[in-house]
């Protein structure tokens, strides 16, 4: 059990941190203090052509020269900086959360049509596998994820959340069952321009797992989302597949439901889950996905967790409860939830 | 009549149902709960004879092992409002999240909008006296009535042209029985489920509950008290006999 919450302004109207931290921390009861985190778009405007690099170091020393010594082979370092951090009585400090404002050469990377996101993902990779004390848990551009182990008002706390002013925002509060609560592992999860809140388990983690591991991607956080958002930077990003086929390849309809579809439909259904096979999604998960064009939220296809929807004008959110979206929002219009499998999608309009 | 007001906002649930308790201990008989956001466990395991007004949305598990008492939410229900619940009722002047009616052994629910996935999941029954009730007044989503081993389900469909739209109703159902206004859809019915006439016999049996939900949500039963109802009951009492073990 994990409580989760999204939420997006359609026209890039900003909103700092406090009420998603204040609708998270109603959800205590869906956590354990083991870990939570927040990400936000929009929050690095002096930065926006640099990709954000989030890094958990355990010293500043060996691990960081490491990381720094990669980053100038690869690229430009604009800025860099300790993320500011305030002490809570509940939460103990395990590592040392730095960013860095990083230019990537882009003539680095043979053949590929996005060679700075593949030098980015490639420092990423390298990093959280093979220098022991860096963990890089956010990447991508005018966009950072904060976590931390610790209840969510601590976390947020700690960060000052309410400093940072973003047009999406995600918010989780873990209650971890199968893996260890750690830093690393609190959502959200971020590659790129993904970041991902989930509450769940996804057990079919082994064959995702290989697929992803076989497209290029290392599991380093010991933890299944991991893959949720190594899965949509594959399908979404390199394969170009839109949001709603991405979930329909991850949560695709039941093959008696896709026997009484329309012909074309029937095709093209057919074709994604032979295509997509091992990038189906098995086991109980209500996941919230966010880049900067928007968010998609959806659940597994027999929907084992809740979801909640909710909308006011331009803001679109994504909850596991009613409440916490009344508390970002008492005014919030056109509550319902929606059916298993289906994506639901909030893009930015301006 | 003694009636007791509180006001929950920024409130834990746990000094929220202490003083619920107290109140009643005292000689409450009208409870009213004012801004109620999102707190669980409301009236859970309460005995007595009590109205509680619970003005805002409540969180889950409302009324849980509840024996007696009436709660009447005016807002939404987060999941599993009535869940092993006892005796009492619930009326719920909105819409209702997944589980409603979980393992529900007694009493009454009312919704009267709409309810999630698996309502009435393990509702249970003994002999007749004791046989709780769920009533929805709009639609429910998939597994209505999952492993339902007794009681009543009746989803009326008020405004909606698909009541039940989502698959697997009474999936593995072996006792109770689901009504459902109209036409359900063969592919709907989930293992163990069929659908048996519904006559002026049914129509006799839910007639009481229908009233009643019209009652608490004034509307006018007329045009509900028909025949156009689909009754879904187990296909065995043992729909998973030989599924896992070999006899």
């Amino acid at each position: 059990m994990c409580g989760i919450i999204g939420v997006i302004d359609r026209k890039r109207a900003l909103m700092d941190g406090s009420s998603i931290r204040d609708a998270l921390s109603l959800m205590n009861e869906r956590g354990s203090g083991e870990g939570a985190g927040y990400a936000a778009y929009g929050i690095y405007p002096d930065f926006q052509d640099c990709y954000a690099i989030h890094v958990f170091f355990d010293n500043l020393v060996e691990p960081k020269s490491r990381v720094d010594h990669m980053l100038h082979k690869w690229g430009r370092i604009v800025h860099q900086e300790a993320i500011p951090t305030y002490e809570q009585d509940g939460l103990k400090r395990s590592h040392i959360p730095w960013r860095y404002f990083f230019k990537p050469y882009s003539d680095l990377m043979a053949g590929s049509t996005t060679p700075e996101d593949d030098v980015m993902k490639y420092i990423v990779m390298e990093t959280n596998s093979n220098i022991q004390g860096a963990l890089i848990f956010s990447s991508g551009k005018n966009m950072g994820v904060f976590k931390a182990s610790g209840w969510p008002e601590d976390v947020a706390n700690f960060y000052r959340i309410e400093d940072y002013k973003g047009y999406i925002w995600l918010a989780h509060n873990r209650y971890p069952t199968n893996t260890p609560g750690w830093w690393g592992g609190a959502h959200p999860f971020n590659l790129l321009d993904w970041a991902v809140v989930h509450n769940g388990e996804i057990t079919s983690y082994g064959t995702n797992r290989r697929y992803v591991e076989s497209n290029g991607y290392t599991c380093s956080m010991f933890t299944d989302t991991e893959v949720v958002a190594y899965l949509f930077d594959l399908l979404g990003r390199r394969h170009g597949l839109p949001e709603d086929v991405v979930v329909k390849a991850l949560a695709p309809p039941f093959w008696d439901e896709i026997d009484n579809m329309p012909e074309k439909e029937q095709e093209l259904n057919h074709a994604i889950r032979l295509t997509y096979g091992p990038a189906l999604m098995n086991g109980p998960f209500a996941i919230v996905v966010a880049t900067h064009e928007g968010i998609v939220g959806f659940t597994d296809r027999i929907k084992l967790r809740p979801l909640v929807i909710g909308e006011n004008e331009d803001r679109l959110y994504i909850s596991s409860e009613e409440a916490a979206i009344r508390v970002m929002d008492p005014e919030v219009q056109n509550i319902h939830m929606p059916r298993a499998g289906e994506p639901v999608i909030g893009r930015v309009i301006v | 009549m003694k009636k007791v007001e509180i006001d929950a906002k920024g409130m834990h649930y746990t000094p929220l149902n202490k003083m619920i308790r107290e109140a009643v201990k005292n000689g409450a008989k009208e409870i009213i709960l004012d801004n109620v956001i999102g707190q669980r466990f409301i009236a859970d395991g309460l005995k007595g004879d009590v109205t509680i007004r619970i003005n805002g949305v409540a969180g889950g598990d409302l009324g849980m092992f509840m024996n007696g008492p009436t709660c009447i939410v005016n807002g939404n229900c987060d999941h599993a409002p009535g869940n092993t619940m006892d005796g009492g009722t619930i009326v719920i002047h909105g819409s209702a999240g997944d589980a409603v009616a979980h393992s529900m052994r007694g009493g009454k629910l009312f919704v009267e909008k709409n309810i999630g996935y698996r309502g009435g999941i393990h509702m249970k029954q003994y002999e007749e006296d004791r046989r709780p009730a769920l009533v929805v007044g709009g639609a429910s989503h998939a597994f209505l009535g999952e492993y339902m081993a007794g009681g009543l389900i009746i989803v009326l469909g008020i405004g909606q042209e698909n009541p039940v739209m989502d698959r697997g109703i009474g999936s593995g159902i072996h006792g109770g029985m689901i009504v459902i206004r109209g036409e359900v859809k063969d592919e709907l019915l989930g293992v163990g489920a069929r659908k048996m006439e519904f006559g002026e016999k049914e129509l006799e049996m839910i007639t009481p509950y229908v009233e009643e939900f019209c009652k608490h949500f004034d509307t006018e039963p007329s045009g509900l008290l028909d025949t156009n109802y689909t009754c879904i009951v187990p296909a065995s009492t043992r729909p998973f006999a030989g599924k896992y073990t070999w006899e």
